[in-house]
């Protein structure tokens, strides 16, 4: 059962000059109690996805499409409707943890905040409810650490900080935009093991991430995207063994591990999308009409699907 | 090519700086001409400290930087000046280290310029061909750095540091910033280059899969200080210290999430 579904999502912004199509036609489902990556490279629209589906897109985008969260249509609902979801049903863990807290505020306060507003809970419970959060994400002393301010902690602990604030009114599905950007290694995976328990119990997670690594730790099914589309949807374990599309064979060729080959050339600039297929310019396998028609994201299998003419 | 002896940095700070933090201790180093060394640690373990050190960007506490025979520490400033176009480093994130008001053409072309490395006529020209070596089309020439992506702006930090055919670069995280598919390109670059070139590298970073593919030795460095160094086939088979244990083991992680097998 699809607890968000996106129909036709367009998003675009336009300069002084000319459009730019950041989110293009995209049809995706977020089951509940499915776990979903989105991957793609940076400026693909995985963010504006996102953000789209947490009604926090610029004034300035233009937006087509649908959402629906449950039976209720979210795409450019009301502010008053989104206040009412946002934080309560679907909350965010944000990139950029320096840049997500406000500095002059504890964090304590910070994360008792929705509590006090979506659950209207009186401060006695509000707090002991942030106090158990915050020890079970692994801070050893709550009380001392809910009086201190976001700089005082490293970017590890500021992550976990993030973390609940997203879970502290039990949404239903968090979206995770790039947790672990900027964390090294083993704290990368001391985070990513937390967010996987914390999921476990019986909620949804949109994951957004460039990182296969992430991706495939944290996620049942996986979308990649590219220039604005999706290029291919599968279950995790088969996209990454047997990766259908040029695009995501070439992902996996640039890992470290698999001797950092690159794909060569650059994604075509969002205002200047090619008419034929967007990978076509990269693409080892490209044919005369790649160059000219754009291909469908066509169904290959009851699970997988990919948008490419080799699959005809 | 560049030697390192006996070289610790200890920071101080607070109430008459008596905080003391030793962010490098003792470390001693060496890189042959044409060598390329991976500096592998945790955030805060030393590395970039000790890869600013190598250059004298950062006075070290004790010890000396030897480079090409000369003792780095007993230059004087404008000693130091000269040779320094020698020596170069690439920055981690080239959003703060390229200048905003600068294009391409200027940012490229302003160490030529300060050098007198080529005649006012002909640095059009130099910067076209670095701009060809790079990987980077002509007509990128007049723009900001805003108006290009994290990739592009990386390899004109890198042309800009190319321009003074260094013998030896300092690359610092280049890719920190970077996407997967980028960052394949950008080290493939440097490496191609590395190679081309005969550079001597210091390539810091906290991915030993990326140093496997970089560098011909690695050093694992750990609370300021080198706990294991060797080739980076032997330290990823059989590490000897515990630490470079966890850090493999970290590093392996996300490989066994993508489902593959251990390989060295």
């Amino acid at each position: 059962m699809g607890l968000i579904r996106i129909s036709g999502l367009r998003v675009a912004f336009s300069t002084c000059s000319e459009e730019i199509r950041a989110v293009d036609a995209v049809d995706l489902d977020i089951r509940s109690g499915d776990s979903l990556s989105l991957i793609g490279e940076s400026g693909c629209g995985k963010t504006v996805m996102g953000m789209a589906i947490m009604g926090l897109l610029p004034k300035n985008a233009m937006i087509s499409g649908s959402i629906r969260y449950g039976d209720q249509e979210i795409l450019s609902a009301p502010d008053r409707t989104m206040q009412q979801i946002r934080g309560k049903e679907i909350a965010m863990i944000s990139q950029n943890s320096a840049n997500a807290l406000d500095p002059v505020m504890t964090i304590g306060d910070q994360i008792a905040e929705p509590l006090l507003i979506h659950r209207l809970l009186p401060t006695t419970e509000a707090r002991s409810e942030t106090l158990r959060l915050l020890s079970a994400l692994g801070f050893d002393e709550p009380e001392t650490a809910a009086g201190r301010y976001p700089h005082e902690f490293s970017g590890g602990m500021r992550e976990r900080i993030l973390i609940a604030l997203a879970l502290i009114c039990n949404p239903r599905l968090i979206i995770a935009d790039e947790p672990t950007a900027g964390l090294d290694a083993q704290v990368k995976s001391q985070i990513l093991r937390l967010i996987k328990k914390q999921i476990a119990s019986n909620r949804t997670l949109f994951l957004i991430t460039h990182d296969m690594g992430t991706a495939s730790f944290l996620s049942t099914r996986i979308a990649v995207m590219y220039a604005g589309e999706l290029v291919e949807a599968g279950p995790t374990k088969e996209v990454l063994a047997m990766p259908r599309h040029p695009y995501t064979q070439g992902l996996l060729a640039s890992l470290p591990s698999a001797g950092l080959h690159p794909i060569p050339g650059m994604s075509p600039a969002p205002a200047h999308l090619p008419k034929g297929c967007r990978f076509c310019a990269r693409c080892p396998s490209a044919t005369d009409r790649c160059s000219t028609l754009h291909p469908p994201l066509k169904e290959t299998s009851n699970t997988r699907q990919v948008r490419c003419f080799l699959y005809d | 090519m560049i030697e390192l002896e006996a070289i610790t940095k200890i920071y101080t700070k607070g109430f008459l700086r008596q905080q003391k933090t030793t962010a490098v201790n003792n470390v001693s180093l060496s890189i042959k001409k044409g060598g390329s060394l991976g500096l592998v640690g945790e955030s805060g373990s030393g590395k970039t400290t000790l890869g600013r050190i190598a250059l004298r960007l950062i006075e070290p506490t004790s010890g000396t930087v030897r480079f090409d025979g000369v003792n780095l520490m007993a230059l004087s400033r404008s000693a130091l000046r000269q040779i320094r176009p020698r020596m170069q480093i690439v920055f981690q994130d080239p959003d703060t280290s390229l200048d905003p008001r600068m294009t391409v053409q200027e940012c490229i072309a302003e160490p030529l310029e300060i050098w007198n490395l080529v005649e006012p006529q002909d640095r059009e020209d130099r910067v076209l061909e670095l701009l060809d070596l790079v990987g980077l089309q002509p007509d990128l020439i007049g723009r900001f750095p805003f108006e290009i992506s994290g990739g592009q702006k990386q390899r004109v930090a890198l042309a800009r540091v190319l321009a003074l055919t260094p013998d030896f670069i300092v690359a610092d995280e280049p890719t920190a910033a970077l996407d997967l598919s980028v960052q394949a390109q950008v080290l493939s670059l440097i490496k191609t280059i590395q190679k081309k070139t005969n550079l001597t590298l210091l390539f810091i970073s906290h991915d030993l899969q990326i140093i496997g593919q970089m560098c011909d030795s690695v050093a694992v460095m750990h609370k300021g200080t080198i706990v294991e160094q060797g080739t980076p086939r032997g330290i990823l088979r059989d590490p000897k210290d515990p630490y470079t244990q966890k850090l493999i083991d970290a590093a392996y992680e996300s490989e066994a999430w993508l489902g593959k097998e251990k390989k060295v």
